[in-house]
């Protein structure tokens, strides 16, 4: 893949391959595709799915209710007119970005150990923003006129209001919804024509037929789906940064203190990262397990993650150093309160279990004792996807409770429908991913194989 | 709930007893329980412990009771409108539409609404016969254009759906034609003398009723009239037979009066005449000039006021104490033989003597006012000091009394209860909305007596706790649906008259006492115009004319009572009682909101927040920061208040600047039966108020249960606390953001410009873009914040006029009123006294309005004439625009909080004004609706809309004239003229919002020989 040969063998720079050495083209096939075609429903599988689908219907269930009696159900008030909601679709996008991140950005970069990850840090990223387009809908006072923020043609020719970001964000979340599923989908081709020439069934011969397209492996095929790859990790790039930009205009061009702040794009994208990551991470652990893929998803790529995730850490940690730094710089009152009241008033303590998920705690990661523990780096993930998720708390709920007039100051206590919602799209994103372990490759068969090859040329094998 | 709770049902009175009582009533009455039928004390508390306030129900949502509760509500609601069903009618269009009526226009009509006896003038805006919005009559003494809460929520009273409506015997429904017989048996049964007739009305200041009644005592002399009022004037009847050895009617002068001392009295928001004197005292607080004359204002009260948040100088002091003061200050002050008494009142007497002093130096200029909940003898100081300071005729005046026939009304009920506990009394008719079982003193048992009446009627506008326990009970018709008469707080008569046909089946009391008096069938319309003709002088057609143009004005021209001289009597003094001990007191108050409890089940009264504590739904036990830290209570801590062997159940709410050592319980709260709305909420102080002591009362005994309770306050100012410390953070955040600003005059004159910041008027040029110009019309407003009063009209009138609904206790506990104008409240200073400031917050119709530019689908714009419009119909809901308003004044339809459903109700709305509907935003609009009539009406006449012809719904309401609204491009309108004050400035102006609503800063007139 990389015929100038820059690249420094991989092996020099680690201690952990990016594959365990010993495996052939025809073996790599046969492990991954046995996930799909040979185990069968294993009754682990079936276990995690009906707790997942459990959840959806929850969802469901929940999603029913709020379109009966309206938002209100929600703990969200006047001045807190934003709660779980935002919280919940800004977290889920955020975790959307490593999928992108990984598939795109590390392709074009050529690191070769984002090859058995980037499959289902994809899926992933479709799941989460399935999850997260959910959120701007539902909080809708009435979502059933949702598409008025969309620019059609109408007799009245009325068009959205294009100043507000709420406007951006349908363009932002909608294309990168779309980029995000073509790349997944292009990738999976040659691997779904894999899946049908190895199924037995008549049915999954069938689906998988109609899904790889009329994939042969042809070189004219090989070729056009490489130009294919390179532009849309090329169109998928800059989405990476415009989407969490653009869902952090949403707070920035607003004027209350806490959101008004130019610093807010470059913190929501190191933040997005961040969790996406430990998103991965958490996922990537139990899979490895459970499907025996310690083999191709190595130490080393538990390690790679866990430094992405201490260099965006850092750069997150920065944000808020600089946003406490300002609030008092500029000598803006508001500002200023805003910092005290986040870290002296009624929620500081979610302020300060955020500072420690998402700052303290991860700094372990300098060790490399805790990069080479499973299950450390497992339990670090799970923080810092709850301290991503303070995060948005925060900045959401605490800057709106106490604003400008006192007098309208308030609090805003989550109900059960609110943790309803967000534990029922958790639902959706869990069954969504077991379905997608259940019935495609979770790693690219064809990228492995290529690894394989890469590999094979450079030592002998064993 | 305690766990060494009894579920036993306590022990009824003896069978004996209740075998009589059932017997006397033939064995119809339902009822469930011996216990129920008694109504004993032991009873009330089993109620109590079988059905309590449910103090530790979750705030945040219904329960399972409530959903039952609901339930069962609705149902009994479909059952009603099935019952008064009318039989289907063909409608036909108007062949010839009726004389005046245009649709889609208004018209108005002036009438008075009776409370407590006196009548305030109103106009009555109608729509297609359609009584809607009530304004104040600007004719009228009592009003002169501005209204109070009460008569502003009045609409919503006469629609109230849970109002009686049929004539109800022994508990079915039966008619009125029914009641006639069944008078007609019980008058013939009765003796020639009348014996056994007792009449129980409320205050009557109407001539026509009282006239009535009379011709009914001088045929059966043996009967007896007598009156009750639960927030009756005693104390202030008998100061004055103290102090003159007769009953007279007081008037004030408040804007002859330089220096006034208010005596506990919360003059600008309750007692007769307090519309107008709340007009009055504004007046004097204008200032246009460094030159202005303002008054100043001397406030001691018990319970934080909003007479003492506009106060100059404010003192609390317990209830009882304030006698001993009215003491200090009358020896202080020369009143002949008064000395400051030897407990003294706790007011250091270099305060009382710089008050003394100045009110000295006002001779004629000066006044005192006694509190109506303050004894006798205070009233009689206050006179007898206004007196020395030769203030007679000048800042007050004497008239005759009010009333009819002023009697202490506690005797009267007194007598009442005595009569029939001795058997007396056979027929008892109860009239005038009286609602006893419920309000009268506990000590009288007036439940129990009441059984032993032969036949008891009663007439009111709920079905209530009185009403249950009698045979007949007739629906009252609304003073908006009947016709007659009542005497203003300075004599003037006021005419009721109709704005439409009674909805239900309800009788005014003329027409019921009309039964009693022979003219059974004679409409209340007659009643009141025959006498009326018996008794002017104008005869014939000249009657005819002076009766068409007092219908016209609303009140009867020349009917004021004329100024009586007085004598205060030379032994004041000795006439005077003791101070009380150091036990802590109880204060009663009538409600703001819900006064005496008639208005209990009014939504908007309900739901509007109480001055100063900002609380809705409930009544508290109120008291100080320090008394709550001595007895270890918190804010929320569910109390037995007990006091003299009667006990009820409080939660505690802890008011800044409340006087120490005593407790404020507001009454008309704990309400049995008033309706699905009033049935509840609150907790009930006519448990524990005795005849003897019926508003201040010394040996309470306060104990905790250990359980919360949750109020609904829609401003948190203070949070106190577990350990009792304070944490100003409101009120010190408001200072130092400079929302309020404020001066004593003496700043002022130094520096006019002191509310200006130079820091806002440099950034008003920073912006890149060109500025709109703004061309026509610029409609603004302008909020006067040293004349504001904090009475909240304009809240109540905003919710009238523009069809807010009501979202409940729950909702409010969320955070989620729906009033589009709210009265800031913020404190200054010391916890234990602070200065209280009030700010009433609408829509600031930014220039650069922030919840524009977010609105994903513009549903918020501006218009060229500068207002901030709300698109109903394209808002989705996003809640974006209310984030971004700095002052948070969007209120959002979180669920469905109108009603589409009563159709009672479709009547009372507003039809230029959208029912919103759930997931939308809404806010002020400046009353654009009345903006619009306004242009229309202009340019059908080819002008320009007049200063002055648009009056928002806040501005019209609003008694002090606090609130201006105009076209600020025309330098010559009065709101531009307030806006070029130097007093003006904007709220968070530094934002570059360019607010179109601003304020003009308060300035105080503070005494210098006082510090702090």
């Amino acid at each position: 893949m990389d015929p100038e040969g820059s690249q420094t063998p991989i092996e020099a720079t680690s201690a952990h391959p990016i594959i365990e050495p010993g495996y052939t083209l025809g073996t790599v096939t046969d492990k991954i595709s046995s996930i799909v075609l040979g185990r069968g429903t294993s009754k682990g599988w079936i276990f995690g799915f009906a707790i997942a689908f459990s959840l959806l219907m929850l969802l469901n269930f929940t999603v029913g209710y709020l379109l009966i009696k309206g938002v209100g159900i929600w703990g969200i008030n006047i001045p807190v007119g934003w709660g779980f909601a935002i919280v919940n679709f800004v977290w889920w996008i955020g975790i959307g970005h490593a999928g992108t991140l990984i598939s795109a950005i590390l392709l074009l970069l050529r690191q070769q150990w984002r090859t058995s990850i980037n499959r289902f840090a994809e899926a992933m990223t479709l799941f989460a923003v399935a999850c997260a387009g959910m959120f701007p809908l539902l909080h809708m006072g009435r979502p059933w006129l949702f598409f008025w923020l969309m620019p059609y043609p109408n007799p009245m020719w009325l068009w959205p209001q294009f100043r507000s970001p709420l406007v951006w964000d349908v363009f932002a979340v909608s294309t990168y919804a779309t980029v995000s599923l073509l790349f997944w989908f292009v990738g999976l081709v040659p691997d779904l024509a894999t899946l049908r020439d190895r199924a037995r069934n008549r049915a999954a011969k069938v689906v998988y037929g109609i899904l790889a397209m009329g994939w042969r492996g042809s070189a004219v095929h090989w070729s056009r789906y490489e130009t294919a790859s390179i532009l849309l990790a090329g169109l998928a790039t800059p989405l990476v940064v415009s989407v969490h930009t653009v869902v952090s205009f949403d707070f920035s061009v607003a004027q209350v203190a806490g959101w008004h702040t130019t610093i807010f794009p470059p913190y929501f994208v190191a933040g997005a990262i961040y969790s996406g990551f430990a998103m991965v991470m958490t996922l990537s652990i139990p899979i490895r397990k459970f499907y025996n893929l310690e083999d191709f998803i190595t130490m080393r790529h538990l390690g790679n993650m866990a430094k992405v995730m201490l260099a965006t850490g850092l750069i997150v940690a920065y944000g808020y150093m600089m946003e406490t730094f300002m609030a008092f710089y500029s000598g803006n009152p508001f500002d200023r309160f805003l910092i005290i009241n986040r870290m002296t008033g009624p929620y500081a303590f979610f302020y300060w279990l955020l500072i420690a998920c998402n700052i303290v705690i991860p700094q372990i990661m300098w060790l490399r004792s805790v990069r080479n523990n499973v299950a450390i780096l497992f339990v670090i993930s799970l923080i810092v996807n709850v301290g991503m998720w303070l995060e948005r708390f925060v900045i959401v709920v605490i800057s709106l409770h106490r604003d400008f007039l006192p007098s309208s100051w308030g609090m805003y206590y989550p109900t059960r429908w609110d943790w309803a919602t967000y534990v029922g799209t958790i639902g959706l994103f869990l069954t969504l991913l077991f379905l997608f372990i259940r019935f495609l490759p979770v790693i690219s068969i064809y990228e492995m194989r290529s690894l394989v090859e890469e590999t094979d040329e450079e030592k002998p094998k064993k | 709930m305690s766990s060494d709770r009894n579920p036993k049902v306590p022990q009824a009175m003896d069978p004996a007893t209740l075998r009589a009582k059932l017997a006397q009533e033939n064995g119809k009455r339902f009822w469930q329980s011996l216990e129920e039928l008694s109504e004993t004390k032991e009873y009330r508390e089993f109620l109590e412990n079988e059905f309590p306030h449910d103090p530790e129900k979750d705030p945040q949502g219904l329960n399972r009771r409530d959903v039952l509760k609901l339930a069962a509500a609705s149902a009994a609601l479909a059952g009603l409108s099935a019952c008064t069903k009318l039989p289907t009618q063909r409608i036909v269009p108007y062949v010839k539409a009726p004389e005046e009526i245009v649709a889609g226009k208004p018209l108005f009509y002036a009438t008075s609404m009776p409370l407590a006896g006196v009548a305030s003038g109103l106009l009555v805006e109608s729509h297609m016969g359609r009584p809607t919005k009530i304004e104040g009559n600007p004719e009228h003494p009592g009003s002169l254009g501005g209204t109070d809460v009460f008569a502003q929520a009045a609409t919503l009273g006469l629609y109230d759906p849970d109002r009686s409506q049929t004539v109800v015997f022994q508990g079915r429904i039966s008619s009125w034609g029914a009641f006639l017989t069944a008078m007609g048996n019980e008058k013939a049964a009765m003796s020639a003398d009348g014996h056994g007739l007792r009449i129980l009305t409320d205050t009557v200041t109407s001539p026509a009723l009282a006239a009535q009644i009379a011709a009914i005592l001088k045929k059966l002399p043996a009967a007896k009239w007598h009156q009750y009022e639960p927030c009756g004037r005693d104390n202030a009847r008998e100061g004055a037979r103290l102090a003159f050895g007769k009953p007279v009617n007081t008037v004030y002068r408040m804007d002859q009066a330089d220096v006034i001392v208010s005596l506990d009295a919360d003059f600008v928001s309750s007692g007769p005449g307090h519309v107008r004197y709340a007009r009055e005292f504004s007046s004097r607080r204008v200032i246009e000039a460094r030159n202005a004359n303002l008054n100043r204002l001397y406030v001691v009260e018990s319970m934080p006021s909003s007479t003492g948040a506009v106060a100059d100088h404010r003192k609390p002091l317990r209830a009882g104490d304030i006698e001993a003061f009215a003491r200090e200050l009358a020896a202080a002050t020369g009143v002949g033989g008064t000395t400051g008494g030897a407990a003294g009142s706790k007011i250091p007497a270099d305060w009382t003597g710089a008050v003394a002093k100045d009110l000295a130096a006002h001779r004629g200029s000066s006044l005192v006012i006694a509190g109506e909940e303050q004894p006798p003898a205070v009233h009689a100081l206050a006179h007898a000091i206004n007196a020395a300071l030769g203030n007679l005729g000048k800042t007050v005046y004497y008239t005759d009394p009010l009333e009819a026939n002023p009697v202490n009304e506690m005797e009267s009920l007194r007598d009442l209860v005595n009569d029939i506990n001795a058997g007396n009394v056979d027929l008892l008719f109860m009239l005038g909305g009286n609602n006893p079982v419920y309000d009268a003193p506990v000590d009288f048992d007036f439940g129990p007596a009441l059984l032993k009446v032969k036949t008891r009627v009663h007439s009111g506008l709920y079905y209530d706790e009185t009403a249950e326990l009698c045979h007949w009970h007739v629906p009252a018709a609304h003073f908006l649906e009947a016709w007659g008469d009542a005497r203003a707080f300075d004599g003037t008569i006021g005419v009721i008259q109709p704005l439409i046909q009674p909805l239900y089946d309800g009788h005014s009391a003329y027409e019921i006492i009309g039964v009693l008096a022979g003219d059974a069938g004679k409409s209340g319309h007659a009643v009141v115009q025959e006498y009326w003709k018996s008794v002017r002088p104008e005869k014939d057609k000249a009657f005819d004319a002076y009766w068409e143009r007092s219908l016209h004005d609303g009140l009867m021209a020349g009917t004021a009572l004329p100024a009586i001289s007085v004598v205060v009597r030379g032994d004041i003094a000795q006439q005077v009682q003791n101070t009380p001990g150091e036990q802590l007191q109880i204060a009663f108050r009538p409600d703001p909101t819900v006064f005496d409890g008639r208005f209990a089940n009014n939504g908007w009264l309900q739901e509007l927040p109480k001055p100063n504590t900002k609380l809705t739904w409930d009544n508290a036990a109120m008291l100080s920061p320090a008394t709550a830290r001595r007895l270890a209570l918190v804010d929320g801590d569910y109390v037995k208040l007990q006091l003299a062997g009667h006990e009820t159940k409080a939660g505690v709410v802890i008011v800044p600047g409340h006087a120490d050592n005593v407790v404020t319980l507001h009454l008309g709260y704990g309400r049995r039966r008033a309706g699905s709305v009033g049935t509840g909420p609150g907790f009930n102080a006519n448990f524990i108020r005795t005849s003897n002591a019926p508003w201040i009362a010394s040996g309470l005994k306060i104990e905790k249960t250990g359980d919360k309770y949750y109020f609904a306050v829609t401003q948190h100012q203070y949070v106190i606390d577990q350990e009792g410390h304070q944490v100003e953070k409101e009120g010190v955040e408001a200072a130092r953001r400079d929302l309020i600003r404020i001066a004593t005059l003496e700043e002022f004159r130094k520096d006019p410009n002191f509310a200006k910041d130079p820091h806002e008027e440099a950034t008003k040029g920073l912006t890149l873009y060109p500025g709109f110009k703004s061309e026509g019309y610029a409609w603004g407003l302008a909020i006067d914040l040293n004349k504001c009063v904090g009475c909240n009209a304009c809240v109540v009138a905003c919710q009238a006029e523009n069809n807010i609904p009501v979202v409940g206790k729950e909702q409010v506990m969320k955070g989620r009123a729906m009033h589009w104008i709210r009265v800031d409240t913020y404190f200054r200073g010391n916890i234990d006294n602070p200065e209280t400031y009030y700010e009433p917050v609408l829509c600031m119709h930014c220039e650069n309005a922030p919840c524009e530019v977010v609105c994903p689908v513009g549903a918020t714009v501006h218009s060229p004439e500068g207002l901030n419009e709300m698109v109903y119909n394209r808002c989705v809901g996003t809640r974006y625009c209310s984030n971004n308003c700095p002052y948070k004044v969007r209120r959002f339809n979180f669920l469905l909080y109108s009603d589409y459903t009563t159709p009672s109700l479709f009547g009372m709305r507003n039809p230029n004004v959208t029912v919103r509907s759930r997931g939308v935003m809404e806010k002020c609009t400046y009353c654009v609706q009345r903006i619009n009539a306004a242009k229309i009406n202009s340019e059908e006449q080819n002008r320009e809309v007049r200063d002055g012809e648009i009056v928002t719904a806040c501005q019209g309401a609003c008694p002090a004239e606090a609130i201006i609204f105009g076209n600020i491009n025309d330098p010559n309108s009065r709101v531009a003229k307030w806006k070029a004050q130097s007093r003006n400035y904007g709220l968070l102006d530094d934002l570059n919002t360019r607010p179109r609503t601003t304020y003009l800063a308060r300035v105080l007139n503070p005494n210098p020989e006082i510090h702090g």
